[in-house]
């Protein structure tokens, strides 16, 4: 048509055509027999509003068109959608809102064509709403805020019954959630608070009742089969029809009903919970129970914590048995260790496989082992304990060739371990020490062995800790080519040495070795000849060094020729000394003895009483007694004779009690110093200092070899306040100076 | 005075003329004004009627000779305190200069008004910040040989009722108790000597709730605080 020809259509007019036009459509949409529009129908729609669009004011009816789209949706949401919604229920309800909501999109979309103008001109001329933004308004207006209350609660029933087993509709689920996540306009405002607000409270009670009533009927494994099931289920119904944002605020719900408000509970459960899973071996069930409880935040901290409980129980009831089966005090350190270093394999076994290496619970062993590692067994502490299962472990590899070196290499890498867990290391070196230099200067000793060892305990622990050890046994090395070097000295002819006297000699160094008391012993000819010759070869091959004689730890083979027969004794140097004198007289007093020896009294009557009043009565005393006392007389016992051609007699110098006090009197003091050494330090870099940080950091500083009594530490900085070290801070008592 | 016995002839003696020029050469005042020479005269004259003539100083003879004077039994505090004022550097002897500092602090010159100062020399020394002074002052004071840092139980006991005894009344005996019976410490050294004081005046007593074991105490007040505590339980 053309425009100068034709009048300007009046409201009234244009209205009746679209008013045809969309009634024309709503039969469509409603399923009612009506031809679909054709395109010569489309355009003259479209002409329609753009004629109205276009006229010359006043007959610009824009803002009337406007209106009009506006009005139709509304009357159409109004008095037709929401009525028909509203009579329907349950799942009927939601399907008819679906249906509603899909003609919605549909008459949005074909009346924003036919009013297209609108949007290209008048809309943007004003900012308007779009055609598009005013129909979905209108639904959401007029049908939505209407009718969401009560699609929520159907949706949430549906939901229950389907938890309760029951197959539903989930596509219409996921219709009807999406139109509420539309109806947001762009935010989720109306879906979190329309829905799944409501949702989360029916998940959160419904699975409170839940877990109550599985907590008293299931055992542990059960509860926690159930629980991840449920999870699984409620992590389904998210990809099934609940909008992805509702994940994780589902699965915290889930999980704090199920699994974080009856941990204790669940955890605890006689005969099921965690101890018992351990106990029994059930990997499987700790594993899930790793997997459920590793997914909330903190959520593994009581699993953890009934974990370490549970090591802690079981090793002191090690430690129990172990005092339980300890004779005359002393304890089986073999059985003992051996079952500590089974514990510490198994549950090592399970933070590593069921527990992901998860650092908590490595935590949670150690700390468990930290605490009966380090309890008194019977009286011994750990640390010698320890000292002592190595002796015994090398002493009979030596003689044990079932025990094959691969063994002691894993029993070593397991010492080393459990070493970490006990706190006074520095008494275990001690002890260890002390016992390795017996080792190495009587017993057979295999070098690789001792070697291992030290290397590992090197790399766990520092050089400094090995140092005297290592010293000790390369001392041994360097023995014996000094013994060889010495040997061949000798067969070039250099030096007295009497012919018939096998000599050996092991050359100390002094700082690494334990400190044994030298004596004045005047010994036998043939013996000092051996001493002067060796003492000779030694200057030629280093001056500057002194050497000092240990006879205390010398063994002598002596011919004892008795008239029976001949019988090889084997004694320590002092009780050689004694049985030598009798060489030259067959009778000897003790005065004599003590005049011509030159021991002390002690050394004296206790070699004699080894010589004549023990099993094996080289000499003879008179009188006859059980004791040796001053006016005793000795001879010769010509008469004695065993069935054996060998017999060993050693004295130990020191009994054994004696022995552990001075090693741990010696702790004691190289703990004093390492304490004054600490204190002076910390407080030569910072100054000034107040009492509590300074203890502390002195403990930190010397908890990698002890635990320092905070006692001991006060002591000390008493004594460095008197010896004007540190000083009390005029103002405040509490904090310490420094004093260059 | 602590009780020292009168005669210990055996001790070593520092040269009391070491401190002063000399006993009778001309006196080194901060004022030259003749009265001021007039006021030394009288107290050199006052020093003179307790000095021994031969060492010129005042030994413990003189000493008691004082405190009769003074009508003060020779074990009180107030001998102490006057120590205390005249900076005397050794027990049992006050040397001229001592003496002087001493009567000059306290504006007197006879026996007479030296007695009538001596409640005002108490309370001055009563005072909190001098009675930190002068209670390490007593624990220095007793100290004989050069070098020396402890002091024996015994003395300190002594020390503890003249010094604290009046204000403490009940800890001192406790104290006093519980180093008599204790074998751990024999010797006290000044910083435990002065925990004593702050013990007193910090603590509450007898419950001693406020007393804290992790703090900076010395030990000793630690083993005294738990042998207390096991004795009220």
């Amino acid at each position: 048509m053309s425009r100068q020809n034709v009048k300007p259509m009046t409201m009234d007019q244009g209205f009746e055509l679209i008013d045809a036009a969309v009634t024309k459509l709503k039969r469509i949409l409603e399923g009612k027999p009506e031809p679909a529009f054709g395109s010569h129908e489309y355009i003259e729609n479209y002409t329609i509003v753009y004629n109205m669009c276009t006229q010359k004011p006043p007959d610009d009816l824009s803002q009337q068109l406007y209106d009009k789209y506006g009005g139709i949706f509304e009357d159409y949401d109004k008095h037709t959608m929401l009525p028909s919604i509203m009579e329907k229920h349950d799942e009927y309800m939601l399907r008819e809102l679906s249906r509603m909501w899909d003609i919605n999109k549909i008459m949005v979309r074909w009346l924003s064509h036919f009013f297209f103008y609108l949007d290209r001109y008048f809309i943007t001329r004003r900012s308007l709403p779009s055609l598009t933004e005013v129909g979905m308004t209108c639904f959401r207006d007029h049908v939505y805020n209407n009718v969401h209350f009560n699609v929520k609660q159907v949706i949430i029933a549906l939901i229950h019954k389907e938890r309760e087993g029951q197959q539903i509709d989930s596509a219409l689920l996921k219709n009807i959630l999406d139109l509420f996540v539309q109806n947001g306009k762009g935010s989720m405002e109306r879906y979190e608070d329309d829905f799944e607000k409501f949702f989360l409270q029916e998940t959160a009670s419904y699975y409170s009742r839940r877990s109550s009533s599985w907590i008293l009927e299931d055992s542990c494994p059960e509860y926690m089969i159930k629980s991840e099931e449920s999870l699984k289920k409620e992590k389904e119904r998210v990809t099934h029809y609940l909008h992805s944002t509702t994940e994780p605020k589902l699965v915290e719900v889930v999980q704090t009903r199920l699994l974080v408000l009856v941990a204790k509970q669940l955890l605890e459960k006689e005969s099921s919970g965690c101890s018992a899973l351990l106990r029994d071996d059930k990997t499987d069930d700790l594993s899930r129970m790793y997997r459920l409880y590793h997914e909330i935040p903190k959520g593994l901290e009581p699993v953890a914590k009934a974990f370490r409980l549970h090591v802690t129980s079981e090793g002191n009831g090690l430690i129990k048995q172990a005092e339980d089966a300890a004779t005359s005090g002393s304890v089986e350190e073999q059985v003992l260790v051996r079952k500590i270093i089974d514990l510490h394999d198994k549950y090592m076994a399970y933070v590593t496989d069921c527990f992901q290496n998860h650092t908590l619970f490595h935590k949670a062993l150690k700390e468990a082992f930290e605490i009966f590692c380090n309890k008194k067994v019977a009286g011994s502490s750990s640390a010698e304990l320890l000292a002592t299962f190595c002796d015994n472990l090398f002493k009979k590899a030596g003689n044990d060739k079932s025990n094959d070196d691969s063994t002691i290499e894993s029993t070593i890498d397991n010492v080393v371990k459990l070493l970490d867990y006990i706190s006074d290391k520095d008494l275990f070196a001690e002890f260890y020490r002390k016992k390795q230099a017996r080792r190495l200067l009587f017993g057979r000793f295999n070098d690789d062995h001792e070697r291992s060892i030290l290397t590992k305990l090197k790399g766990q622990f520092g050089g400094q800790f090995t140092s005297k050890m290592e010293g000790m046994v390369t001392d041994m090395q360097l023995a014996k080519d000094q013994q060889t070097g010495f040997e061949e000295h000798i067969k070039n002819g250099n030096t007295g040495k009497p012919k018939g006297v096998d000599f050996t000699v092991n050359v100390l160094t002094t700082g690494f070795w334990p400190s044994y008391k030298t004596s004045d012993l005047n010994l036998p000819l043939e013996m000092v000849n051996c001493i002067e010759s060796f003492k000779a070869y030694y200057e030629t091959k280093t001056k500057h060094r002194r050497l000092m004689w240990i006879y205390s730890l010398g063994i002598c083979h002596l011919n004892g020729r008795f008239d029976p027969k001949p019988i090889e004794l084997i004694v320590s140097t002092y009780q050689a000394a004694v049985l030598c004198a009798f060489n030259n007289t067959e009778r000897l007093t003790y005065q004599e003895l003590i005049e011509q020896l030159n021991l002390s009294h002690e050394d004296l009557v206790r070699v004699l009483h080894s010589l004549s009043c023990a099993k094996y009565k080289f000499l003879k005393k008179e009188p006859a007694s059980k004791t040796i006392s001053k006016t005793d007389s000795f001879e010769f016992n010509s008469k004695f004779t065993d069935k054996m051609r060998r017999i060993k007699v050693c004295i130990r110098l020191l009994c054994l009690f004696l022995q552990w006090m001075i090693a741990v009197e010696d702790v004691d003091k190289d703990r004093r110093y390492a304490i004054d050494a600490s204190l002076v330090r910390i407080m030569k870099s910072r100054k000034v200092l107040p009492h509590q940080q300074l203890v502390s950091e002195c403990v930190e500083q010397l908890s990698r070899m002890f635990k320092p009594d905070i006692k001991m530490i006060k002591k000390r900085i008493e004594d460095l306040i008197s010896r004007d070290y540190l000083e009390r801070d005029t103002e405040n008592p509490n904090t310490f100076k420094y004093v260059a | 005075m602590p009780p020292r016995p009168a005669s210990k002839p055996s001790r070593k003696r520092s040269n009391p003329d070491s401190v002063t020029s000399s006993a009778t050469g001309p006196v080194p005042s901060a004022s030259s004004k003749k009265k001021s020479s007039k006021e030394v005269d009288e107290t050199d004259k006052l020093f003179d009627k307790y000095a021994n003539a031969s060492s010129g100083v005042i030994d413990p003879e003189g000493i008691e000779k004082l405190c009769s004077s003074l009508e003060v039994p020779h074990t009180d505090i107030r001998i102490l305190m006057l120590a205390w004022r005249m900076k005397a550097e050794r027990q049992g002897y006050f040397t001229k200069a001592e003496w002087r500092i001493g009567l000059k602090a306290l504006k007197v010159d006879t026996i007479g008004k030296l007695k009538k100062a001596l409640p005002e020399l108490e309370k001055e020394v009563r005072e909190p910040l001098n009675f930190r002074d002068f209670y390490a002052y007593a624990f220095q004071y007793c100290l004989t040989e050069d070098k020396q840092k402890f002091l024996d139980i015994e003395t300190i006991c002594q020390l503890l009722d003249m010094v604290l005894g009046s204000t403490f009344r009940a800890q001192v005996d406790y104290l006093i108790d519980y180093l008599k019976i204790q074998k751990d410490y024999k010797v006290i050294n000044m910083d435990q000597w002065r925990g004593f004081y702050r013990f007193c005046n910090e603590i509450s007593f007898p419950d001693m709730t406020n007393y804290n074991l992790e703090l900076a105490w010395p030990s000793i007040h630690d083993d005294f605080f738990e042998w207390l505590r096991e004795k009220q339980a």
